[in-house]
């Protein structure tokens, strides 16, 4: 029994890193029409600046790892609202090359931080409580997973918030539903680029440092592997639905923590339930509906 | 844009009575060629001049290993010495494999991110054969071939279920599990990060050591040229040319009454056992298999080439991979050098990251030079007036999705 809550909540944790990076790739491909594979980039930004910020700070005190999350979070969103400004505008309406140049650009940004911090992981810690379990219903809980949790949460809260109540919110809406009408109301639409890449990059920030916390370290290569569940967890999720991307993530992340521990086998049960996924509903668990051929 | 799908009609409406066998072989076999025309007479004149110029260059690069010939800078030795063999014989091979991803996204249109599974798969179930078998080398290449037909076969009837991003995450899914399984090493299989090496126990001496490396360099050419043939005379057929329709309007097809999946498993396939083939020799080349080989990493390198050379352009990916990988080993060892060791950090350590040049000049040739090399010949011939009308290649690029 406490291991089965356990492998649960520590599945839950796993998913609130993923839901941070996939959530943002879901608002841009969804008002896009672009996957971003720069995303693992602005992760790993975050994540190493956030390392940087928490050691000079001191890693053991609550403020610096306070101040690591708020500079991974700037860091992401300032990278990412940069890369859609000088990448991806002047590409305006050609899909497949915003793409390559996403492509591009994590190639080059994912070897200049090699160059910079070196391949090795640098092994990382937090303030004393993280690095402590809590006792729920005899299950040992590491602490790092609630505060990931919470994390999550309030981000995903927040964007509801967002999406929902405010004037921008709404114009990203009803960009993921028609961008070619909201254009013709007259709303300059690509401000609204704009901010989806700074918030997805923010959520992505904050997820690298998360993610260092959960997994224990930082390197360079952190965002690589990352990035292709995010991506796997927005398509069963269903690309352009941030409903979807919170769904999908805790489903990939609890049924991975379960199918390692009984038979180590997460990555393929994920790549099946992926499959499964796509061949019953092309669109994905909550996303509209797409041509299948 | 509608030449091909008129085309496809004419034929189509010619071969209904047809058997499945007679389609089959009526469909790998060029369409009639439309009959002379006004324009017809520079057109031969100018394939007969392509074909000689290809002639050329194929006994040039034949000879090469007999040759002494310096390229400082370019070959780290003279041309028939081994260091300089094996990089040219790298560089073969890298366009070879971006050859069979333009299969794919030049010709049908797929944009798969799993394409390294097949080169992967080629490479360590032919390694493992060696290893653990003790077949002779032609036996186990013909087994993987089977197993690599197999696989392709398999996945990419899954895939193409789901067409556009859908199809590009299931490839890189079914990669990404590929490259797991070579990475987890079940009971030592696949020698995990370190990669397994090449059991040189069954092979044919005269394509063992460092000695041979010309004969190696020969397997390259010869995997190079057989490789283009095919791609060359799958794009020619008919079921080339239903692919080229179904890429550019699938609609359009399907109201004729065709069906685009089985083109498009075909292309898939083909491409995918002729990446397998790629792999094999990669194998003897490097004298093993990486885990790189399956990692996503590695398709993404040769999404990269195709889009350097050109999407749509045979020729063009081969440059392409050629010169990527040239890029990549001599920025390698540029890095070493005492000229860039002795910069400060902030020109050392981007100068010294071979990958950070390569994604730079990726994007810049993207963002400024849409087309790759073959749109900047393409401009560079219709400025001059001169030259045959060539497909755009930003048109077949925006038709992948």
């Amino acid at each position: 029994m406490s291991t089965i809550l356990l492998l649960l909540v520590t599945g839950i944790g796993l998913g609130a890193v993923y839901f941070l990076v996939a959530s943002g790739l879901s608002l841009i491909y969804g008002l896009m029409g672009v996957l971003n594979f720069a995303h693992g980039a602005f992760l790993t930004l975050g994540a190493l600046i956030g390392w940087e910020t928490a050691r000079i700070m001191g890693a053991d005190s609550w403020g610096g790892f306070a101040l690591s999350l708020l500079v991974g979070c700037l860091v992401g969103a300032l990278l990412a609202a940069l890369t859609e400004f000088v990448l991806i505008r002047p590409l305006y309406e050609r899909h497949i090359e915003q793409v390559l140049v996403t492509v591009g650009l994590n190639l080059a940004a994912i070897a200049l931080f090699e160059g910079i911090w070196g391949t090795d992981p640098v092994f990382i810690q937090g303030p004393t409580w993280m690095g402590m379990t809590t006792d729920v219903l005899g299950a040992q809980i590491p602490n790092h997973l609630f505060i990931t949790i919470l994390v999550a949460g309030l981000v995903l809260a927040g964007m509801v918030l967002f999406l929902k109540r405010t004037r921008y919110g709404m114009i990203i809406r009803a960009g993921v539903e028609n961008r070619s009408m909201v254009t013709a109301l007259g709303i300059d639409v690509r401000r609204a680029f704009t901010l989806v890449f700074t918030i997805g990059g923010a959520a992505a920030g904050l997820g690298g440092v998360l993610a260092s916390h959960y997994f224990g370290y930082v390197s360079p290569l952190l965002g690589g592997s990352l990035l292709i569940f995010a991506f796997i967890v927005t398509v069963i999720g269903g690309l352009g639905s941030l409903a979807g991307a919170a769904v999908a993530s805790v489903l990939v992340g609890v049924l991975q923590q379960f199918a390692n521990y009984y038979w180590s086998i997460g990555d393929f049960v994920v790549v099946i339930l992926l499959a499964v996924v796509l061949l019953t509903r092309p669109s994905g668990l909550m996303g509209r509906k797409v041509a299948t051929a | 844009m509608s030449a091909s799908t008129e085309e496809l009609k004419d034929q189509h409406e010619g071969r209904q009575g047809l058997s499945a066998k007679d389609r089959l072989r009526a469909s790998l076999t060029p369409p009639p060629k439309p009959g002379p025309s006004a324009s017809g007479q520079p057109a031969a004149r100018r394939r007969l001049i392509g074909g000689a110029a290809a002639a050329v260059g194929v006994v040039v690069l034949a000879l090469l290993p007999l040759l002494n010939i310096q390229l400082p800078g370019i070959l780290p030795t003279a041309t028939y010495q081994p260091g300089a063999l094996q990089l040219m014989a790298l560089c073969m091979l890298m366009g070879a494999a971006a050859l069979t991803y333009h299969l794919l996204i030049g010709v049908a249109g797929l944009l798969s991110f799993g394409h390294a599974l097949y080169v992967g798969a080629g490479a360590y179930v032919l390694g493992i054969l060696l290893e653990r078998t003790g077949m002779g080398l032609v036996p186990a290449m013909l087994v993987t071939l089977l197993v690599v037909v197999i696989l392709a076969n398999i996945t990419g009837a899954v895939a193409l279920r789901v067409s556009g991003i859908p199809f590009a995450m299931v490839t890189l899914a079914f990669a990404q599990a590929g490259s797991v399984l070579v990475r987890r090493n079940p009971e030592g299989a696949t020698g995990g990060e370190e990669g397994l090496s090449l059991n040189t126990e069954q092979i044919p001496a005269f394509l063992v050591g460092v000695s041979n490396t010309r004969n190696l360099y020969w397997l390259a050419l010869a995997v190079l040229i057989i490789v283009f043939a095919v791609v060359s005379w799958i794009q020619n057929s008919r079921a080339g040319h239903l692919a080229e329709a179904v890429r550019e309007n699938e609609n359009r097809v399907r109201v004729l009454g065709l069906k685009p999946y089985l083109a498009k498993l075909l292309i898939f396939v083909v491409g995918g056992t002729l990446a397998g083939c790629v792999g094999m020799v990669h194998l003897l080349l490097q004298s093993g298999a990486v885990p790189r080989t399956v990692s996503a990493d590695f398709t993404i390198t040769l999404l990269v080439m195709v889009v350097l050379g050109g999407v749509g352009s045979r020729w063009g990916a081969v440059v392409g991979g050629v010169l990527y990988t040239l890029l990549d080993q001599r920025l390698t060892v540029l890095a070493q050098s005492e000229a860039i060791q002795s910069m400060p950090a902030l020109f050392r350590v981007p100068l010294s990251e071979p990958l950070f040049l390569l994604g730079t000049l990726f994007v810049l040739v993207v963002l400024f030079m849409p087309g790759g090399l073959a749109g900047f010949v393409r401009r560079l011939s219709a400025r001059t007036g001169g030259g045959r009308p060539r497909k755009d290649p930003v048109k077949v690029l925006e038709q992948a999705e």
